[in-house]
C-alpha cells in the first residue's frame, strides 16, 4: 500500500458503482485510541452514549485485527492472541459487512485508523479511505494550529470531508 | 491450493463444537482454535451493538488481506463460519448446505448431546464430499 505517492492530494477516485450508498458515520482514531473525529450523517439508532460507542468501536477493531492476524492461513508463524500488533504487522482486515451496514477500515503506518460505516451494498472503499487520509494530512496534520492527539477542529477539513463523502454516497 | 482453508461451527454460547482444517499453512493447536472461536462469537455480538440502523444480525462477511471469512448464523444462534481465499464465491450457499447437513446428521442423531462437540461420522463423510465437490468445481474453472 503506497501512502506517500505525491505531495498533492491525489485525484479523487471514481465513485463506487452501487447507487444510493448513504454513508452513516465516520470515525478517525489515533494509535492511542483517542477519537480524533466522529461525524455522522445518517444514524437512526444510538445504542450507547458517545464515549462508550467510541471505546467499543476501538476495542472491536483492536480485537478483530488480533483475530485476523492469528487466523491468517497463509503465514506459519504467528504470535499469540491478544498480543498488540504494530500497524502493518500481521494480516489485517479491510472491511466487514453485516445485513444492515458495511464497515470499511484502514490503518496507516502511523497508527491512524479511519473507519467509514456505509450501506451494506457499498463496494470496495479502500481508495476512498486513502483519499480521506490524504485530506487529513493536508488539512489537519499540516495545520500549524493543530496539536497531534487532540480532536480535530479544522473547518476546511470538515467541509472537504463532508463534500467528498456526500459525493461517494 | 484449496479455496477453503477451514470450517468452524460454534454453539449459541460461543463454544467451538466443530473445527476442520483443509490446508492452511499456519495450523493452530486446539486451544487456539477454541480461543479464536470464542473471540469471533464476541465480535459478532459487538458488531450488532455498533449498528447505525435497527435489526442488525451480526457480521456476515469479513474481508482481510489474505483471506475472507463468511459467517452464517442460524435462527437458534449456532454459527457456521468458513475461512477461504479472498474473493471466493458461493460461500453463503455452501454454509447453508452445511447447515442442512448439520440438521440431518447431527441434530437428528439421538446420541448427540446439544451444544457438545460434534462426533458424527456421517456428518464428517458428507461434509468432506460437499467440500470436495466445491473444490473440484473451483479447480475445473
Amino acid at each position: 500500500m503506497q501512502f506517500f505517492g505525491g505531495s498533492d492530494i491525489s485525484p479523487s477516485p471514481p465513485a463506487p458503482t452501487a447507487p444510493g450508498n448513504n454513508a452513516h458515520m465516520i470515525y478517525v482514531f489515533n494509535r492511542n485510541g483517542v477519537c480524533l473525529l466522529y461525524k455522522e450523517w445518517n444514524r437512526p439508532l444510538h445504542t450507547l452514549n458517545e464515549q462508550q460507542d467510541h471505546k467499543l468501536m476501538f476495542g472491536l477493531l483492536f480485537s478483530l485485527k488480533s483475530l485476523t492476524a492469528k487466523m491468517d492461513p497463509t503465514s506459519a508463524d504467528k504470535g499469540n492472541l491478544g498480543v498488540p500488533q504494530l500497524p502493518g504487522q500481521g494480516c489485517s482486515f479491510h472491511s466487514f459487512r453485516t445485513n444492515t451496514y458495511k464497515l470499511s477500515f484502514m490503518e496507516t503506518p502511523s497508527g491512524i485508523k479511519i473507519i467509514l460505516v456505509t450501506h451494506p451494498k457499498t463496494g470496495d472503499l479502500r481508495d476512498s479511505l486513502k483519499y480521506i487520509y490524504n485530506l487529513y494530512v493536508e488539512y489537519v496534520v499540516k495545520n500549524p494550529l493543530y496539536t497531534p492527539g487532540a480532536p480535530v477542529r479544522c473547518e476546511l477539513f470538515n467541509t472537504a470531508l463532508d463534500q467528498y463523502v456526500r459525493s461517494i454516497a | 491450493m484449496a479455496a477453503i482453508y477451514s470450517l468452524y461451527i460454534i454453539n449459541k454460547s460461543g463454544g467451538l463444537i466443530f473445527y476442520k482444517d483443509y490446508g492452511s499453512a499456519g495450523r493452530m493447536d486446539t486451544n487456539d482454535t477454541l480461543r479464536v472461536a470464542s473471540l469471533w462469537h464476541s465480535m459478532h455480538a459487538i458488531s450488532q451493538q455498533l449498528s447505525p440502523v435497527l435489526g442488525c444480525a451480526g457480521i456476515e462477511l469479513l474481508e482481510a488481506d489474505n483471506f475472507d471469512l463468511h459467517c452464517f448464523q442460524s435462527l437458534t444462534g449456532t454459527k457456521f463460519f468458513v475461512v477461504c481465499e479472498p474473493g471466493t464465491l458461493h460461500m453463503e450457499n455452501l454454509l447453508k448446505y452445511i447447515y442442512e447437513l448439520y440438521t440431518d446428521y447431527v441434530l437428528k442423531n439421538p446420541f448427540y448431546e446439544m451444544e457438545m462437540p460434534i462426533r458424527c461420522e456421517l456428518f464428517d463423510i458428507n461434509l468432506s464430499q460437499a467440500i470436495q465437490k466445491d473444490r473440484v468445481a473451483l479447480l475445473g474453472r
